[in-house]
């Protein structure tokens, strides 16, 4: 077998980014559609690390950005768990469908 | 204050300076009475409006009295011949170096003759309306209106621009329509203003082209100039003019025809007559004053001033005496068989200014040949007296038995004995009975005419033989005929303020006649021997005398024999009563021709294909706008996609395009 890559690695993380986005374009649960934003992120945190193992072993500034993307993700998922209970407590639903009220 | 003003005029050289303020304020005190009545007269002067405009406008009268006093006796005369004096003169719209809009006050026999006729007849109305308008709400409009159309027709009179006679004669129209239509909530009163303005709106689009005309030609609107450069024959304007022609007529023609339909328009001459009989809806002091002594005759003054112009033209001449003696044989007729006395005396006064238009018509320049010009002016002058004394006594018979139909009128001669009198006086004169005012200016009339037109003399004779007869007709209708049965409580005839005119006026139309006015107003500004021959008068006044009788025969005591007649004049009659029909043929051509084949395409065009146009455009723009609206769809994952694609579209943009 052969040791993986760069460009393996880049794989995986660019497919579970398409995968992230893909899932929040078609889910209807609005926490479906935050799991899948938890994906995107996560994709990104394994090309930073990918990047910096592989190029630039010495140096840590790819887990140090790693690392703050971690606690942003955390915060933005809390504030987004806010928004769908704000949201669920209006419409008592968590379908993405019913939260068109601001169109034209 | 007599003494005062001469003093001022003879001792100060420059004449132009005194007379003219004294001029100004002619026009400018009715002006002054309009504004101040017009906007303060509603809330505050309720009361006290009849006096201030009478007081005014007597002072506008007696500053004309003088003035005609001192232009015709004192100042007027230069060698023997009346002068044209232009006291005042003030450039207001400059075009060309030539042509500009002067505002000017032009002073010559016939101008000086209308303000004494304009502001006596106004005045006269002035205190008779004090009375007949009595107790109406709208007491300070009424006055304000006809301080505006004597200021109007004083500045018409006055002007010494030819332009600035048009301004003045649409400020008339417009005068005439708001009197004309005073009594606003009655319809047919707002028909009929209706109809008067736009008749003569429609004459007046001829005047104007008639203008163009004659200031193109000769480069000028001043009366003076363009009467000295289109009379003379070597002048280059009037070869000009007269050689260039349209459909083979001479544009000097041309001009003079138009320039006449504006004023056959105003004066309500066939076949523009059609809203004079309707305007009788007004107040009944209000025909008195404009359409029977001052504002028809317009078109008369008008023909007068461009006398001299239209003089060289003989195809201009004739087609206004065609106009004219057809107008005044026509409205004769028409008056045999009318029975609202207002129509009658409406068509009379049509009658009467086809005399004086076809006076103008067989007139010459001068000397002997110009006693047209003088006898139309004449005629004119005396029209004015006794058709607005028939018109004032018209109106006091009115005020008493409240109804314009002859049916209800007759054997008021008890009941109202001065205006009686007085009536008859009017009838002797417009009749032509020696020897009231009538006479005198009708012989010249039928003079002139028979010296130079065999063929108007004879239907001109006829026509006052027919005058008489109507007249008398309307005077045995309302006077003699059956008794009076009062309805209701009988209030007796008008007081002091109503009789004084009808008296003063009775008194002008009897005395006028000794005027020699051939001394005073003549086409080339001198002297007319007045010519009296007793012989040729034999004819018209025993043709006069006959009608009269005719008229006793028929209507002194009630008896079927009007009856009998009209039924044996059967379809002949039937045609007169209806006035011939013209109201309907024009009827006909507005409402069947015009509106349905101008009007309705018209109409139709701008509502689908303008409007369309313009409603196309705007559905566009709400189709796009429903398009882009979907952009805003509140979807949050709609939202993302663009958001993506975004990126992705400046992802390609930043590595594979800008390096």
């Amino acid at each position: 077998m052969m040791e993986p890559g760069l460009n393996h690695v880049l794989f995986i993380s660019t497919a579970l980014f398409f995968i992230g986005v893909f899932g929040f374009l078609t889910r209807r649960n609005l926490i479906t559609m935050l799991m899948s934003i938890e994906l995107v992120l996560n994709s990104v945190n394994i090309n930073f690390v990918a990047f910096n193992k592989y190029l630039w072993p010495h140096k840590l500034d790819g887990l140090f950005f790693s690392i703050f993307v971690i606690a942003i993700a955390a915060a933005e998922a809390a504030v987004a768990i806010a928004i769908i209970i704000n949201l669920y407590r209006s419409h008592q639903s968590i379908d993405v469908e019913n939260t068109e009220d601001l169109k034209f | 204050m007599n003494e005062f003003l001469q003093i001022k005029l003879l001792g100060i050289f420059s004449l132009g300076m005194d007379l003219g303020w004294a001029l100004l304020m002619i026009p400018l005190l009715p002006l002054i009475g309009f504004l101040l009545l017009g906007l303060f007269g509603r809330k505050y002067m309720k009361q006290s409006a009849g006096i201030f405009a009478t007081l005014l406008l007597s002072v506008s009268a007696f500053l004309s009295l003088h003035t005609a006093y001192g232009y015709f006796f004192k100042y007027g005369k230069l060698e023997g011949v009346y002068q044209k004096i232009i006291p005042v003169q003030f450039t207001w719209l400059q075009f060309s170096p030539g042509v500009s809009i002067d505002l000017g006050i032009l002073l010559d026999p016939i101008s000086v003759m209308m303000l004494v006729v304009v502001t006596f007849i106004s005045l006269m109305v002035h205190i008779y309306s004090l009375a007949y308008m009595k107790g109406e709400e709208r007491f300070p409009t009424y006055y304000s209106f006809l301080g505006l159309f004597t200021f109007s027709m004083l500045g018409l009179v006055m002007s010494s621009n030819i332009f600035q006679l048009y301004i003045f004669w649409e400020l008339v129209g417009v005068s005439s329509f708001l009197l004309i239509g005073y009594y606003y909530d009655r319809p047919s009163a707002v028909a009929a203003c209706k109809k008067a303005f736009i008749i003569t709106r429609f004459a007046d689009l001829g005047f104007l082209i008639g203008i163009l005309i004659l200031s193109f030609y000769s480069g000028t609107l001043d009366f003076n100039t363009l009467i000295e450069k289109l009379t003379s024959i070597e002048s280059t304007e009037f070869k000009s003019i007269a050689s260039a022609s349209f459909i083979g007529i001479s544009a000097l023609t041309w001009a003079l025809v138009l320039v006449f339909i504006g004023g056959a328009g105003k004066s309500a001459l066939f076949p523009l007559h059609v809203w004079l009989p309707d305007a009788m809806e007004g107040p009944t002091p209000v025909s008195a004053l404009i359409h029977a002594a001052t504002m028809v005759v317009a078109g008369v003054f008008l023909v007068a001033r461009l006398f001299p112009i239209f003089s060289m033209s003989e195809a201009a001449l004739n087609v206004v005496s065609i106009i004219g003696i057809t107008s005044a044989l026509f409205a004769a007729v028409i008056a045999c068989t009318q029975t609202d006395i207002k129509r009658v005396l409406a068509y009379s006064t049509m009658s009467q200014i086809g005399f004086m238009m076809f006076s103008l018509g067989v007139s010459g320049q001068g000397g002997e040949s110009g006693l047209g010009f003088t006898a139309a002016m004449f005629h004119l002058f005396t029209h004015a007296l006794f058709k607005a004394l028939l018109f004032l006594g018209a109106g006091s018979v009115i005020h008493f038995i409240h109804s314009n139909e002859m049916k209800d009128m007759g054997g008021l001669r008890k009941y109202l004995p001065i205006t009686h009198i007085t009536f008859l006086i009017a009838c002797l004169a417009i009749s032509g009975v020696p020897p009231f005012a009538g006479f005198f200016s009708k012989e010249e009339i039928l003079l002139a005419a028979y010296h130079h037109n065999m063929t108007i003399y004879w239907i001109a004779l006829a026509t006052s033989g027919l005058t008489s007869f109507y007249m008398f007709r309307l005077y045995f209708s309302i006077f003699w005929n059956k008794e009076y049965i009062a309805h209701g409580e009988a209030h007796g005839e008008g007081g002091f303020l109503m009789m004084t005119p009808l008296i003063m006026l009775s008194i002008g139309a009897a005395a006028a006649g000794f005027i020699p006015f051939g001394e005073y107003v003549s086409a080339d500004g001198k002297l007319l021997e007045s010519a009296f021959h007793l012989q040729f008068s034999i004819a018209p006044v025993v043709l006069v005398l006959a009608g009269i009788f005719t008229a006793m025969w028929m209507y002194k005591k009630q008896s079927n024999r009007p009856d009998t007649i009209a039924y044996s004049l059967n379809s002949f009659y039937k045609l007169a009563f209806h006035k011939f029909y013209i109201d309907e043929f024009y009827f006909f051509i507005t409402k069947k021709v015009l509106f349905n084949l101008v009007g309705r395409p018209a109409a139709w065009f701008d509502k689908n294909v303008v409007n369309g146009l313009i409603n196309a455009i705007g559905n566009c723009t709400i189709f796009l706008s429903e398009k882009v609206k979907g952009f805003q769809s509140g979807k949050v994952q709609q939202y993302a996609i663009y958001f993506l694609a975004g990126v992705i579209g400046l992802a390609v943009l930043f590595i594979y395009i800008w390096k």
